[in-house]
């Protein structure tokens, strides 16, 4: 793998140290008074999700980490693992519950998510910015009231509880943020 | 073509706001006015010159001068000066009485959040000064400027005592690298925990735990940096592990860097020795060990104090700015 050179380092950056693959989620450049310049690095290890401080002087390297991002289509789940599809190359990936994380609230089937590979391995899920699910449970709604400031959680057909306006029903659908993990609005099909 | 598209369309803009620019000349109008009262002339040096200052950490950009434009490689070696110090030094050691210029200044491998290779350095010099009258001066200049009041007073071992509870000139090294392993702090892979690099400690400890504790409520100046870093400092009569080196942290950002000059040509040469053979250490290019700051020192630089001022860093102090950028019409990116 090649490395990168201190003057190489930014924001993004996917190194390795380790065995582990790392993101460098911030670097400062500092040099106090007359001295040594250093680079100020945080980086999350995209295994563990822990956040590593470390400090570099120029001229030090870091590896690059193999780590590619595909295009893959959710397929169904089997009790702890998730199975998803290469869309390109039609390969089949199986995460566990650690690795898909928050994305199971939104995880339906055929939905079309980004897919991290560490050296050829499966290792996160990212689904689409904004899903739309179906609400399965909740309280009726509290009729004539069409306030947002009212709420109640409802439950979805992926499982997952949302805070929502209190007008839900159950059958309706919700557009929700899968970044924030927050309802954005009633989906009328 | 596609890189020209691809930087169009808002590149050719200031980073700065128009209130920010407006303030930052100002500040230097301000500047201009406090050095006139105090009877300072305004000079200006080259920013190319043959010589350049000789620092194990700084980095001139050089360039060549050539005679003919069609073969521009082959000419004159000159440097772009990491700060006007030599030039200056040679106008006070011809008899100039005290002086001050704002001058562009270049160093190479410096960028980050408050650093731009190309940055404003206000530099000034006064024949007569010793460190006392350097420090009150440059309090002064902080206390115009930034409407902060006069700055705290305090050595370079107070600050490490204070803020890192651990004595700089005295401690063991490995209790600087136990300073930083209590508070959470991080240090390069592979730093050797031994005195030959006390200073690369000292300067993590600063970095991390020292510097951004100082000045946050009014401005403060710390004096007496150990001798190992005097660059062109004297070192102290009184006391040889220190130098007369003294600088200015506003809001834990360091501002200011004043030295009670070195006079000895001697001395400056094998510093300038020194930090050469460090260079090459640290792999790379030695710079000129003959200036023409040494035929000046040898013929007689008068006693004085000096001081350079980082502009940049103090518009964004004064401003409340939060990176170098918000006070650059144009950093490097859009240069």
């Amino acid at each position: 793998m090649p490395s990168y050179n201190t003057s190489e380092f930014r924001k993004g950056l996917k190194v390795q140290m380790d065995g582990d693959p790392y993101h460098m989620i911030e670097c400062n450049f500092v040099k106090p008074g007359k001295g040594q310049a250093l680079y100020k690095c945080k980086l999350k290890n995209l295994l563990r999700g822990t956040v590593l401080d470390k400090t570099y002087k120029s001229g030090d390297t870091i590896e690059a980490a193999d780590i590619t991002e595909i295009e893959a289509q959710f397929l169904y789940r089997q009790t702890d693992k998730f199975v998803f599809m290469d869309n390109t190359s039609f390969e089949q990936y199986e995460l566990n519950e650690s690795q898909v994380d928050e994305a199971w609230k939104y995880l339906k089937e055929g939905m079309v998510c980004s897919m991290m590979l560490f050296n050829n391995n499966p290792i996160s899920v990212t689904p689409p910015n904004h899903v739309v699910l179906k609400i399965e449970y909740c309280e009726p709604a509290v009729r004539g009231n069409t306030a947002t400031n009212l709420t109640k959680p409802v439950k979805t057909e992926t499982g997952a509880e949302f805070i929502c306006p209190a007008f839900l029903e159950m059958g309706d659908s919700i557009r929700v943020d899968t970044r924030t993990g927050e309802y954005i609005e009633r989906v009328r099909e | 073509m596609a890189s020209h598209s691809s930087r169009a369309s808002t590149d050719w803009r200031p980073t700065a706001s128009w209130a920010t620019l407006r303030r930052r000349a100002e500040l230097l109008a301000e500047l201009r006015g406090f050095f006139a009262e105090r009877g300072f002339l305004e000079v200006e040096t080259p920013l190319a010159s043959a010589d350049t200052v000789v620092d194990r950490h700084l980095d001139p950009l050089g360039l060549t001068l050539p005679d003919d434009p069609r073969r521009p490689d082959v000419g004159q070696r000159l440097w772009l000066q990491t700060s006007p110090e030599f030039a200056m030094k040679r106008l006070v050691a011809a008899g100039a009485g005290p002086i001050y210029q704002v001058a562009k200044a270049f160093r190479a491998a410096e960028r980050g959040r408050w650093h731009n290779p190309e940055f404003t350095l206000v530099e000034w010099y006064r024949p007569g000064d010793d460190l006392a009258a350097g420090v009150s001066l440059l309090s002064e200049l902080g206390e115009r400027l930034l409407g902060r009041g006069p700055a705290e007073m305090l050595t370079y071992a107070d600050a490490f005592r204070r803020h890192a509870n651990v004595d700089p000139l005295a401690a063991p090294v490995a209790e600087l690298a136990d300073a930083l392993r209590c508070a959470g702090q991080s240090w390069p892979d592979g730093l050797p925990v031994d005195e030959p690099h006390r200073d690369a400690w000292l300067d993590l400890v600063l970095d991390a735990l020292v510097a951004p504790r100082l000045g946050l409520t009014r401005p403060a100046i710390v004096t007496h940096y150990p001798a190992s870093q005097a660059a062109l400092a004297r070192v102290a009569t009184d006391d040889p592990r220190v130098a007369e080196r003294f600088e200015l942290f506003a809001a834990g950002l360091e501002l200011a860097n004043g030295y009670h000059e070195l006079l000895d040509a001697d001395v400056l040469s094998e510093r300038i020795a020194r930090a050469n053979a460090a260079r090459q250490a640290d792999g790379k290019p030695t710079l000129p060990v003959e200036s023409r700051l040494l035929g000046a020192m040898r013929t007689g630089l008068p006693a004085c104090a000096g001081c350079a001022l980082g502009f940049d860093r103090l518009v964004a102090v004064a401003v409340g700015a939060s990176s170098l950028d918000e006070v650059l019409a144009f950093p490097i990116e859009r240069a």
